[in-house]
């Protein structure tokens, strides 16, 4: 496949004019709003732990060191900190992304060779905002550009697996180190998962009418944003994602509060500790069906963790819960054919599993 | 006017979708909306990322849901 010319030219021209530069003194009013907020989030954050102790052991008038007490102080620490934190990256992610878009993202792979290619799509893979049904049509788009098919598949593994949401929620639930891992093993499976599927030289595996498309880009007006409108982009990002896992949130501390008290601990070692070498490939299968949120299956990675599960074989499980869906296969057969929809559950969940291994053997 | 909207048929698809509809009433202009879900049908019209709108065979916009206002000044063209 050859990468065609037009779309490196559709940039230029024809889009709307930019609009005029703000006045100065309508920037230096956003700016000081801008600071007095973020200001105003590290003030209320770093208050967070007093204020759900007030709340629970004064004026709720319960017992600190009491295991209600402190199943209730969970709740009411851990959520608005988690909430907090989800709204801040969401929202510095939403104007991060505003320089991003998709036709950007399928101009800058279409020129690229396989292994920096690979590596490219898994990181622009994160920053490129997308709408998830957007997956088929965004396939066609890389694949008749020229985008070689390994690149594409780093691409598409890494947009859903690692996100925003499923790092905040790590972070705030488990800290920093898990978020990193996360991070880093879930970008290094997108790039290998990806150069492997580009070795096996499936191109035939696409359907036949994608491969016959002619890789012609529509003549689409190139937007010059202003700053206001990358933060309107940012309050759309939290309006949209935040208004709709806030509730998955809540309900995964809730249960994760209530088991901390009620389920014993211990309870997972015996079937998903780090000695039952069943577990791992067990979690990556059961995950594959189960579809799911990062928002609503990070809670209950917690509490698998807090009752003896092993680090490896939950996040393993985690991967592939969000990175390997049903749905999204039914999705991809249209433009796939069986064989490659096979290879690459596959090789995802054998990058999947070995994370897993490796985490159960070195923690 | 020939208005076509492009996408699978997510949440934002139909919104795109709705919000067109809106834009063509509110300012009374002839038009006909067309939905167009088929992934053949939106990969030839050179898109690929959705929602996209087009308006007499020219692409306004890719990969979001349009604002209100946008939507009204390309009917009133």
């Amino acid at each position: 496949m050859q990468p065609i010319t037009p779309i490196q030219q559709h940039n230029q021209g024809s889009g709307p004019q930019p609009e005029p530069a703000l006045p100065t003194l309508l920037k230096v009013k956003y700016t000081l709003i801008g600071l007095a907020g973020v200001g105003l989030w590290f003030a209320l954050y770093r208050q967070l732990h007093a204020m759900a102790e007030y709340l629970v052991f004064s004026l709720l008038g319960m017992k600190a060191g009491s295991h209600l007490g402190e199943a209730v102080l969970f709740f009411f620490y851990d959520t608005p900190k988690v909430l907090m934190l989800l709204t801040l990256i969401v929202f510095a992610v939403g104007v991060l992304r505003s320089f991003f878009t998709p036709e950007r993202t399928r101009k800058i792979l279409a020129g690229k060779r396989e292994s920096v290619g690979n590596v490219l799509a898994a990181l622009l893979g994160i920053v490129t905002p997308f709408c998830s049904c957007s997956a088929v049509p965004l396939f066609i788009g890389f694949v008749t550009a020229g985008v070689p098919l390994g690149v594409t598949f780093s691409f598409l593994i890494s947009a859903p697996m690692v996100n925003e949401v499923a790092l905040v929620l790590l972070y705030g639930l488990l800290g920093w180190k898990v978020a990193a891992i996360y991070l880093s093993t879930g970008l290094l499976i997108a790039i290998f998962a990806g150069w492997t599927i580009g070795r096996l030289k499936m191109e035939d595996s696409i359907e036949d009418w994608v491969r016959e498309l002619d890789g012609n880009a529509a003549n689409i007006p190139d937007q010059n944003l202003t700053w206001v409108e990358r933060f309107g982009h940012g309050k759309t990002a939290v309006r949209d994602i935040v208004g709709k896992v806030w509730i998955y949130v809540v309900a995964g501390i809730a249960v994760g509060a209530g088991i901390h008290g009620f389920v014993p601990e211990g309870f997972m070692a015996s079937i998903m500790g780090k000695d039952v070498w069943w577990s791992v490939p067990t979690a990556v299968l059961i995950g594959i069906p189960m579809y799911s949120n990062a928002a609503g299956i990070v809670p209950v990675v917690q509490a698998l963790l807090g009752k003896g599960a092993a680090l490896g074989t939950v996040l393993a499980f985690m991967m592939s819960v969000i990175a390997l869906s049903f749905p999204e296969m039914v999705i991809l057969r249209k433009v796939l054919k069986p064989r490659l929809i096979a290879v690459f559950i596959g090789v995802v969940g054998a990058g999947i599993m070995l994370v897993g291994y490796l985490f159960n053997i070195i923690i | 006017m020939e208005i076509k909207v492009l996408g699978p048929g997510c949440a934002k698809c139909t919104e795109a979708e709705k919000l067109m509809r809106a834009a063509v009433d509110e300012a009374g202009v002839a038009a006909t909306i067309e939905k167009i879900s088929d992934f053949q049908q939106i990969a030839k019209h050179g898109v690929f990322s959705t929602p996209a709108v087009i308006i007499d065979g020219q692409v306004k916009c890719v990969g979001k849901v349009p604002s209100i206002k946008e939507a009204l000044d390309w009917v009133r063209q």
